[in-house]
C-alpha cells in the first residue's frame, strides 16, 4: 500500500520530466574516433543528435549554430552498449533483501504471459551503474520455470515513465530446458515435449479461439494469456529465446526452430562450440560470454573462452552476454559488459567483432537494430564517450548520452566513495 | 548460463575464511615433533592421538617440486613486488629459487633462456579464499565439501579432508596464474574450520599439495550467512547472537588452552581429554593458527576487532570486506588486511555498499589490499580485478602504480598466510612462482603465458602437454577437435 502510494507520487513528477525531455535540444560529439558499427571507424568523426535521436554521423557534417558541442578529441566514440541478458530493474539487492520482480508462479512451468516490464523500477539504483559502465540498453529477462515469460527492451536513461524507456515489448519469450527442478519436469526430454505441446496448443488455439472460448477444445497445456503471448512466436514475430548449454540441448532446439520454423536464440550456449556449423547454417544467433571455462556442471563440461570467437568464426550471429559466473553479471555487474567483450578478443574474437557483440548483434537478434546498437541517423541518441578502449581496465565511460540527454548522475556507489574518501573527523556531521 | 546460476548461489555460503596447513615453527609450548615423542614415553594411558599438541601435524606435506630446468627470461618487464618494475630486465631461476633479478643476469651454460620482448614477469598470484577441492566442478551434491552446516561452531573440521586434488578447477586456476592458494570451509558457521594452504600442482593427495610449512587458518564469519543458516535451527538468529556465539566458543577455548598447556609444560597426572573443536580455537590463541574472518560490513569488523582484543588473539585478514574502506583507517591501525572483490557488490544486504575504489581506499590508509576471489572463475583473473581497482581509484582522484597494485595480488596474500619470507615477491632466495604474461597483466587482453612452481615450468599456454588434465577431465572435458 506505501509503496503503491508512492509510485502514484512519482508518477505526477514524471509527466513534469517528460514535458521537460520534450524540449528540442541539439548535441554535436566532434573529433572522437568514432564507432558507428553499422559502418567503418572514422577518424575525428562527428556525431549530431537532435531531439534524442542520431540525425547524423561522418566526418564532415554540418554543426547547427544552436547545437551544443561536446568535444571529444582523443577519445573513443560508440554506441551505447546493449547488454542482452540481465535482471536491471527487477529489484535493488539480489538475495536476501527487497523485492525480486523476475519469477512469475506461471502453470506447470509455463508463464507466457508475464510481462515482466509490467515491474520494472525505472529508479532502481542498479541502473546507475550499469550506465557508468557504458550500458545503455539491457534486455530486462524474467527467470524460472520452462516458460519464464516474456523480457523487454529498456533503455537506461532513468526517465520516469515506464513508456520513456522501453524500446521494445515484447522483445523475446524467454524460455530453458536446463534445470529440471525449475522447470517442473523430470527430464530435459519432457521440457522439450512440454514446449512443443506449447507451440501445438498454441496454433490449436490460434485456429479455434472461437472454441475455446465456449470451453470446446481439448485441454491445453497453458491458459488463454499464455497461449496469446506465443501467438508471436509461433509465427515467428517474435524470437525465442532459449536457455541451453549441453549440446544435446542445443540439438534439440535447433530442431525445434525447424520443425515449426520459428525463430530461436540461444542463450548459454557453453558447448555451442562443438556444433559451430549446424548452428551457423541455421542461422540461430547465440548469446554466450567469454570469461567461463569451468566444468560446473556435467551439462557445461565443454565450457571454454574461445567458444563466441569459434562462433563466430563458423559465421555464428554472437551476442556477448556476461557469464564469469559468481560477480552477478546479470544486476549489479551489468556494467562488466566490455570486459567481457575484451576477453573474448583475448581468447581469439576480433576486436570489431567484439564490439558488434556488445551493440549492433543483440540489437539485430532482437529486431531493434534501427533503435538501439548503432551510431546510424534515426537510432536513439545513445551514445557513450570512452577515455580509451572500451574494452581496457584503464579506460571509462566519460560521459554516456541516452536517448540524446547526458546522463551523469551519480550512482549510490559514486556518492559512497566520495563520502569516504576523506574519513569524516566526525561522521556524524557528514551529509 | 547453469553455471552462473550455480555459482551464485554457491557465493552466498562459499564466503569466509581461515586457512591452513600446519607450521614447524616452536609455540610458546614446545614443537609438535618433540612432544609427540615425549607423549610415548609419558603418557600411559592416551596414544599420542589423544594429546592436544601445540602446532600438531598429523597430515603432513608430501609435497616435492616438480623438476625443474635453470631458466633465464630475459628481455621483459618485471613486476618484482619488492620495487620499481624493471625494464628491459631478467630473472634467473635455479634449484627451485629465483637466482638473480636485475637489468641482467649472466644465464649459465644450461639454461633455458627465453625471450621476454614485449612480455611481463610477476610473482605467482596467491588467492587466499578458494574454495577449489572443497566446492570442486562439477557442482554435484556428491562433492559438495565446504561446509559443515549441522552447527555454528564447527572448529574441529579441515578443509583439506574435503579437498578432492581431482577437481578440474585446479589446472585452469594454474592457468590464470595463481600459484598458491588457501581453500577454506565455507561460511555457513560462525567457526567453519581450519583452512588448507596449497600449491597449485598436480597431486594424487591433498597432502602433495601442501604448502610446507604454512600455518593453518580458522575461518570465521560474519553476519547474515550463519544467521539464516541457524535461525530455526537453534539459533544464532541475530548478530547479537553470532557474537554471543564467538564469545562463547572463546571463554571455553581459553579453559582449553590453559589446561593443556599446563599438561604438556609438566605432562604429569592424566592427561586433559582432547577436544578437536577447542584445540583448533586454542592454537587460535597461542598465535599458532592465523584468523581469517568473513566479514562484510564496517560496523560488524569493528566488533570482531573487540572480540579478538577481549580473547587476546589477532585477525589476520578481513574477507569479502565490502565495507573495509567504511574503517581503513583502523585496520591500518589495527594491521588487519583487507581481502576485497574488486566490484562484487548488491547481491544480499550485507554487500549493499559495496564500491570499486574499495581497494584504491584502502590502500590509500596504509592498510593493505588483498585481491580475493571466493570464486573459481575470478580466481583466474585476479589480475583484471587489481586492474579495475586501479582504474576506480584514478576516478576518485587516488593514483595507484601498477607496482603497487601487482602487491594487492602477491606480497599482501603471502604476508595474510605468514608465507611472505618464502613466496609473494621476486627477490634472490624465494621460491620461484613465476609467471610470464603475454603483456601488462592489467590489459584485459593479457594472458598468463607460462607458469613456474618452485622453478618447475607447469604450464605452458603454447604447449598442449605443458598443460595439466585432471584425472576428470579426461573423457569428459572435450578438448577442440572433439578429443577427450
Amino acid at each position: 500500500m506505501k509503496r503503491s502510494m508512492h509510485r502514484s507520487a512519482l508518477a505526477l513528477v514524471a509527466v513534469c520530466a517528460m514535458a521537460g525531455s520534450l524540449r528540442a535540444q541539439t548535441v554535436a560529439i566532434t573529433g572522437g574516433k568514432v564507432y558507428p558499427v553499422s559502418g567503418p571507424p572514422i577518424e575525428g568523426g562527428t556525431v549530431l543528435m537532435r531531439d534524442g535521436k542520431i540525425v547524423a554521423v561522418g566526418k564532415d557534417i554540418a554543426i547547427p549554430a544552436n547545437a551544443e558541442r561536446v568535444d571529444a578529441t582523443g577519445k573513443w566514440v560508440t554506441p551505447g552498449l546493449v547488454n542482452s541478458n540481465t535482471s536491471v530493474g527487477f529489484g535493488d539487492v539480489g538475495f536476501s533483501g527487497g523485492p525480486r520482480e523476475l519469477s512469475a508462479k506461471g502453470h506447470d512451468g509455463i508463464a507466457a504471459g508475464f510481462q515482466v516490464w509490467l515491474g520494472f523500477n525505472t529508479q532502481s539504483t542498479m541502473i546507475a551503474p550499469a550506465r557508468e559502465g557504458g550500458v545503455t540498453s539491457v534486455v530486462a529477462s524474467p527467470s524460472g520455470g520452462l516458460v519464464a515469460g516474456q523480457a523487454a527492451i529498456v533503455d537506461l536513461s532513468g526517465a520516469l515513465p515506464l513508456s520513456e524507456v522501453l524500446v521494445k515489448a515484447p522483445a523475446t519469450m524467454i524460455a530453458q530446458i536446463e534445470d529440471n527442478e525449475s522447470a517442473k519436469v523430470g527430464a530435459a526430454g519432457e521440457a522439450i515435449g512440454q514446449l512443443r505441446d506449447l507451440i501445438e496448443d498454441t496454433k490449436a488455439y490460434m485456429r479455434r479461439k472461437s472454441d475455446f472460448e465456449r470451453a470446446q477444445t481439448r485441454p491445453f497445456v497453458a491458459p488463454r494469456r499464455d497461449l496469446e503471448a506465443m501467438i508471436p512466436v509461433v509465427e515467428g514475430r517474435e524470437p525465442l529465446t532459449i536457455i541451453a548449454d549441453q549440446a544435446a540441448e542445443i540439438r534439440e532446439v535447433l530442431n525445434i526452430a525447424k520443425d515449426y520454423g520459428i525463430k530461436t536464440v540461444i542463450l548459454g550456449g557453453a558447448e555451442a562450440w562443438t556444433l559451430a556449423d549446424r548452428i551457423a547454417a541455421a542461422k540461430v544467433p547465440v548469446l554466450t560470454g567469454a570469461m567461463n571455462n569451468i566444468p560446473g556442471s556435467f551439462a557445461t563440461l565443454g565450457s571454454r573462452q574461445e567458444n563466441a570467437a569459434m562462433l563466430r568464426k563458423a559465421g555464428v550471429q554472437v551476442g556477448i552476454i556476461g557469464n564469469a559466473g559468481g560477480g552477478d553479471e546479470e544486476l549489479f555487474n551489468v556494467r562488466n559488459l566490455r570486459y567481457e567483450a575484451g576477453n573474448a578478443v583475448a581468447y581469439g574474437m576480433s576486436w570489431d567483432d567484439a564490439l558488434r557483440a556488445v551493440t549492433l548483434a543483440p540489437a539485430e537478434i532482437y529486431g531493434v537494430a534501427d533503435r538501439v546498437g548503432s551510431l546510424k541517423p534515426g537510432t536513439e541518441g545513445n551514445v557513450v564517450i570512452w577515455s580509451g578502449d572500451p574494452f581496457e581496465f584503464s579506460s571509462r565511460a566519460e560521459q554516456v548520452f541516452v536517448r540524446g540527454r547526458k546522463i551523469d548522475a551519480p550512482s549510490r556507489q559514486d556518492l559512497l566513495a566520495k563520502r569516504y574518501q576523506k574519513l569524516p573527523p566526525n561522521y556524524e556531521s557528514q551529509k | 548460463m547453469r553455471i552462473v546460476v550455480f555459482a551464485a548461489a554457491l557465493s552466498v555460503l562459499a564466503c569466509a575464511s581461515a586457512k591452513g596447513s600446519q607450521a614447524p615453527a616452536p609455540s610458546p609450548m614446545q614443537s609438535g615433533d618433540s612432544t609427540h615423542s615425549q607423549d610415548s614415553r609419558d603418557s600411559t594411558t592416551a596414544g599420542r592421538g589423544a594429546l592436544s599438541v601445540p602446532n600438531a601435524d598429523p597430515f603432513p606435506s608430501t609435497y616435492k617440486p616438480f623438476p625443474s630446468k635453470t631458466t633465464v627470461i630475459r628481455n621483459v618487464t618485471i613486476m618484482t613486488a619488492a620495487g620499481p618494475s624493471i625494464k628491459n630486465g631478467a630473472i634467473l631461476l635455479r634449484n627451485g629459487k629465483i637466482e638473480t633479478v636485475g637489468a641482467s643476469v649472466n644465464a649459465p651454460s644450461d639454461a633455458t633462456v627465453i625471450d621476454g620482448a614485449g612480455k611481463f614477469v610477476t610473482p605467482g598470484i596467491i588467492d587466499i579464499h578458494s574454495h577449489l577441492g572443497v566446492y570442486p566442478a562439477p557442482g554435484v551434491e556428491a562433492n559438495s565439501d565446504g561446509n559443515e552446516a549441522v552447527k555454528p561452531v564447527t572448529a574441529y573440521v579441515w578443509a583439506e579432508h574435503s579437498v578432492w586434488p581431482q577437481d578440474p578447477q585446479f589446472p585452469r586456476n594454474l592457468a590464470g596464474g595463481i600459484t598458491t592458494l588457501q581453500v577454506l570451509p565455507g561460511s555457513a558457521n560462525l567457526f567453519g574450520g581450519r583452512s588448507v594452504v596449497l600449491k597449485v600442482v598436480p597431486s594424487r593427495t591433498v597432502q602433495g599439495m601442501k604448502f610446507p610449512g604454512a600455518k593453518y587458518g580458522l575461518k570465521m564469519a560474519c553476519g547474515e550467512n550463519p544467521k539464516r543458516v541457524y535461525g530455526n535451527k537453534g539459533g544464532p538468529q541475530t548478530r547479537m547472537g553470532n557474537v554471543a556465539g564467538y564469545r562463547t566458543a572463546w571463554i571455553e577455548a581459553e579453559q582449553y588452552r590453559r589446561k593443556w598447556d599446563k599438561w604438556n609444560a609438566t605432562h604429569k597426572g592424566d592427561p586433559p581429554a582432547r577436544d578437536l573443536n577447542l584445540e583448533t580455537l586454542a592454537e587460535v590463541l597461542r598465535g599458532n593458527i592465523l584468523v581469517h574472518n568473513h566479514c562484510y560490513r564496517a560496523d560488524e569488523m569493528a566488533q570482531m576487532i573487540d572480540i579478538a582484543h577481549e580473547f587476546g588473539y589477532k585477525i589476520k585478514a578481513f574477507h569479502h570486506g565490502v565495507e573495509a574502506y567504511k574503517i581503513a583507517d583502523l585496520l591500518k591501525k589495527e594491521d588487519i588486511g583487507a581481502a576485497v572483490w574488486a566490484d562484487w557488490g548488491g547481491f544480499k544486504m550485507e554487500a549493499l555498499d559495496g564500491i570499486r575504489a574499495n581497494m584504491a581506499l584502502v590502500n590509500q590508509a596504509g592498510a593493505r589490499t588483498i585481491v580475493h576471489s571466493d570464486d573459481p572463475s575470478g580466481s583466474q583473473r585476479l589480475n583484471q580485478e587489481a586492474a579495475k581497482g586501479i582504474e576506480a581509484g584514478k576516478e576518485i582522484g587516488i593514483d595507484i602504480s601498477e607496482d603497487q597494485a601487482i602487491k594487492w595480488l602477491t606480497i599482501n596474500p603471502a604476508w595474510a598466510l605468514e608465507l611472505d619470507s618464502k613466496i609473494g615477491s621476486l627477490e634472490p632466495g624465494k621460491d620461484a612462482d613465476v609467471v610470464l604474461w603475454s603483456g601488462d597483466p592489467f590489459s584485459v587482453y593479457t594472458r598468463a603465458e607460462k607458469v613456474w612452481i618452485d622453478g618447475a615450468l607447469l604450464y605452458d599456454r603454447d604447449d598442449p602437454s605443458e598443460q595439466w588434465r585432471t584425472d576428470f577431465d579426461l573423457g569428459f572435458v572435450p578438448l577442440v577437435g572433439g578429443a577427450k
